[in-house]
């Protein structure tokens, strides 16, 4: 089964909703309406995409549609052009759908690192497994840093996980510094002349400034082991978080230099639209997002179907 | 990019407030036309706290009927008069909360936690076993979460880091029967009178795990069913929680991850959907970090008003009733060393990391942006603060004035700092210490005034010189005693010219 084929099967129903259920809405042939507009943005801020988003998006509609006969297709058009607009930021990053390691940064030579850091609870460890799962298969040899070392049992959790995927992990004791783990982690990969090291970092509070200035040292350490690296930096949003994902964004980049999003959990009914509001203010991407609790539910971001998935109800 | 984007608009609410209804200044009555901008503002601020749409929706609706025709009162700014409304009925609408766990006297209690996975279940379930603990229940733990790997380890370590027995069983057992099994290893105990399950996370969409948890409470009807949360969570928390809600029957709901920048509209969206009422709060990833539910407190929070409550009830814990009072009065003598301003910045370190503290006050939350923006750790700077003075000889601290060059460098090379350091907290701390004696005399306005004066003078800002504080010059110096003896002299002196004008 090729990798977009679970992801359209999931998406598919969306499509014939999107048709149904916003036609109703924006039926054609009536005039575009206020109170029309107002429904339409109450559809917008239900993704949480964030007031500044939706009334972008409004403000377009109103000034192309408002007071004219509705022709769906027109106006889903303009809906669609203004939320990829948004999507794709400046940079305009795409990736290629054959391709499913193309949005991650590789060294040029030698061991690539990519460290993964969020907030607790957002599916980071979940992820990560996915993420050596997706290398693995596409014939890279992997290394998994434990770096939670906090959270009771986090390593446990990662050492399963690496045991069902075969691939190899680096732990240290429960309590120990997680930068020594990270550290350790690139060593092996060194030794060991693997492809990637993948950091596991403990959960944490963007406010926290502490913990956030031991995310910085772990990747100071990772730099001073590998030199160029971390080659990725990814967040893990976890896709019910709301509005308080711009400050997550906007710390961790702040720390750590994001380089992408990992959108997880986007198989419930919540739209993750607040990639949107942070493609917005921080033009940071999403690189992958998550879709099911079993170890191939990892697919590459796709604009397209994420727009259409965004009116899905 | 435009930092700070979502706390600064939150903190922003009030201010936007006031911009939106500055014009009603003068103006007898609120009316329908004169509220319109006033009630757009609160309306984004609700979704811009994650407040579902419709409700936020109905909820401004019902403000404009309430606000409506109100007299502006003399006293109060329009704004601040309807900033009361909003606040006033986002408390009614969260409140009245009941703590209570319906704990069984002489009879095993069941409480069975659920959500969506990493709302923060396992960690909650500690949390609650340490708070029963506290109030002398004896709890017990039951690992019912077979989906997550290594979740029944997290929740062994967590009842050895308690004392708390964990009954759990091989990963591949199945919950219902894990749980079944739990409660009779309770009753056989003997010395557990309350279990918590601690079950998988689940979506709410997920049938099969659905029916598992319906499973668990139609086979051991806990007495009650609390939902974790995650303040963080967006539009979506209402649908979960509806689905949780029907599917169970929920008693309460316990919202986690709030000691971030979170602003917890999840609270108002559930309470007015589902009508559970919120239980608890998580505000941090200690075991000890779960506290009751304050619908005041959390409708300041929504609006971004700042939590003072909390900070106030903080400081009364922290701080040691008796201490404070010495130290009062060491300050209005003027006898304000050294090693109390140490104690004191101790007292406060204790209630949080100081970032944490700063946040929860009113207007704080930008300042505590700009420190982490400008690389600023005030805590860092109160660790060299104190190394400093830990270095000093206990004359030195009662008399600062006592420190030459020699003795400087000493305590620089004591304290791992440079002279210059050393040389700046004594400059400032005899700049503190003169404008703490001026604010023991001053009434709790005049004193407030006064820490904003610190505040913007650069109490937080180390590299800044604290300014002395610009004297009233009506007043005159501060000391009583002076006054007195000027204003007699005055008054002497007037009666003199009076005669000499006579003549």
């Amino acid at each position: 089964m090729g990798l977009f084929d679970k992801l359209k099967r999931g998406l598919q129903k969306t499509k014939d909703l999107l048709q149904t259920d916003l036609r109703d809405l924006l039926k054609s042939g009536e005039i575009l309406t206020e109170p029309k507009l107002e429904q339409f943005y109450s559809r917008l801020i239900a993704t949480d995409m964030g007031v500044a988003s939706a009334k972008a998006i409004i403000e377009e509609l109103r000034e192309k549609h408002v007071g004219r006969t509705v022709v769906f297709e027109e106006v889903w058009d303009t809906v669609r052009a203004k939320l990829k607009a948004l999507l794709k930021g400046d940079s305009g990053t795409l990736w290629d759908a054959s391709q499913p390691l193309s949005p991650l940064r590789f060294a040029p030579e030698g061991v690539t690192v990519i460290l993964v850091a969020g907030v607790n609870g957002v599916g980071k460890t979940t992820s990560i497994a996915k993420l050596a799962n997706l290398l693995k298969k596409n014939g890279k040899k992997v290394v998994l840093a434990a770096g939670d070392t906090f959270r009771a049992a986090a390593v446990e959790q990662l050492t399963l996980w690496s045991q069902r995927l075969g691939v190899e992990i680096v732990t240290k004791p429960s309590g120990s510094d997680p930068a020594s783990v990270a550290y350790a982690g690139c060593a092996r990969a060194l030794e060991t002349n693997a492809d990637v090291v993948i950091v596991d970092t403990a959960g944490r509070i963007q406010t926290q400034q502490n913990l956030m200035k031991q995310l910085s040292k772990i990747q100071r350490v990772i730099a001073d082991k590998v030199p160029g690296a971390p080659h990725e930096v990814l967040l893990v949003l976890d896709a019910t978080t709301g509005q308080n994902g711009i400050s997550q964004a906007q710390h961790f980049s702040q720390t750590v230099s994001c380089t992408g999003l990992v959108l997880a959990k986007l198989d419930g009914t919540a739209k993750g639209g607040i990639v949107l509001a942070i493609r917005k203010e921080m033009n940071l991407p999403v690189k992958y997002v998550g879709v099911g609790e079993q170890i191939d539910d990892l697919e590459l971001f796709d604009p397209d179907e994420f727009v259409n998935a965004l009116f899905d109800q | 990019m435009s930092r700070g984007h979502s706390t600064f608009m939150f903190e922003g609410i009030t201010k936007g407030l006031e911009g939106a209804l500055s014009f009603l200044r003068g103006q007898g009555k609120l009316t329908e036309q004169n509220m319109q901008d006033g009630l757009r503002a609160v309306q984004q601020a609700l979704l811009e706290a994650d407040v579902q749409y419709d409700v936020a929706r109905d909820f401004t609706a019902r403000i404009a009927e309430q606000a409506l025709g109100a007299e502006v009162l003399k006293s109060l700014k329009p704004y601040e008069q309807f900033v009361g409304i909003v606040h006033q009925e986002l408390i009614n609408l969260m409140g009245p909360v009941d703590h209570s766990l319906n704990l069984r006297r002489g009879e095993l209690t069941v409480l069975m936690l659920c959500g969506l996975q990493g709302s923060g279940k396992t960690t909650t379930c500690g949390k609650l076993a340490k708070l029963l603990q506290e109030s002398g229940a004896k709890p017990m733990l039951v690992a019912a979460d077979m989906q997550r790997p290594a979740a029944i380890e997290q929740l062994r370590v967590i009842g050895q880091q308690l004392g708390v027995p964990v009954y759990s069983e091989a990963p591949d057992s199945n919950a219902v029967r894990v749980c079944q099994n739990g409660v009779a290893a309770a009753r056989k105990n003997g010395d557990v009178d309350v279990v918590i399950l601690d079950t998988a996370g689940r979506l709410h969409v997920d049938a099969d795990l659905m029916r598992e948890i319906e499973q668990i409470d139609l086979k051991l009807s806990p007495q009650q069913i609390l939902l974790v949360c995650d303040a963080m969570t967006g539009q979506d928390a209402v649908n979960s929680a509806k689905a949780f809600n029907d599917a169970l029957e929920l008693d309460g709901v316990i919202l986690t991850k709030l000691d971030g920048d979170a602003r917890g509209g999840a609270a108002l969206s559930i309470k007015a959907v589902t009508g559970v009422p919120i239980k608890f709060i998580g505000v941090g990833e200690q075991l000890d970090k779960l506290e009751p539910f304050h619908p005041d407190r959390m409708a300041g929070r929504i609006l971004g008003m700042g939590d003072v409550l909390t900070l106030v009830e903080k400081a009364q814990r922290e701080f040691d009733a008796d201490q404070m009072a010495e130290q009062q009065e060491k300050l209005l003598k003027g006898k304000f060393t050294l090693m109390d301003f140490k104690d004191q910045m101790g007292a406060v370190r204790k209630m949080g990391p100081l970032t944490q503290i700063m946040k929860l006050l009113p207007g704080m939350g930008k300042v505590v942006d700009m420190l982490s923006s400008a690389d600023i750790d005030p805590e860092e700077d109160l660790v060299q603060i104190e190394g400093i003075i830990d270095s000093m000889t206990p004359r030195e601290r009662d008399n600062p004035d006592l420190i030459d060059m020699s003795r400087r460098r000493r305590i620089a090379d004591g304290s791992g700092t440079n002279p210059s350091d050393v040389n700046k907290l004594i400059k400032e701390f005899s700049t503190m210490s003169g404008m703490m004696q001026q604010m023991a005399g001053m009434n709790k306005w005049q004193q407030m005034r006064q820490i904003k004066q610190m505040a913007d003078g650069g109490l937080f800002d180390p590299g800044a010189q604290i300014q002395i504080a610009k004297k009233s010059t009506a007043l005159g110096p501060l000391d009583k005693r002076a006054q007195q003896d000027k204003k007699k002299k005055q008054r002497k002196d007037a009666r003199k010219q009076r005669k000499k004008n006579r003549r």
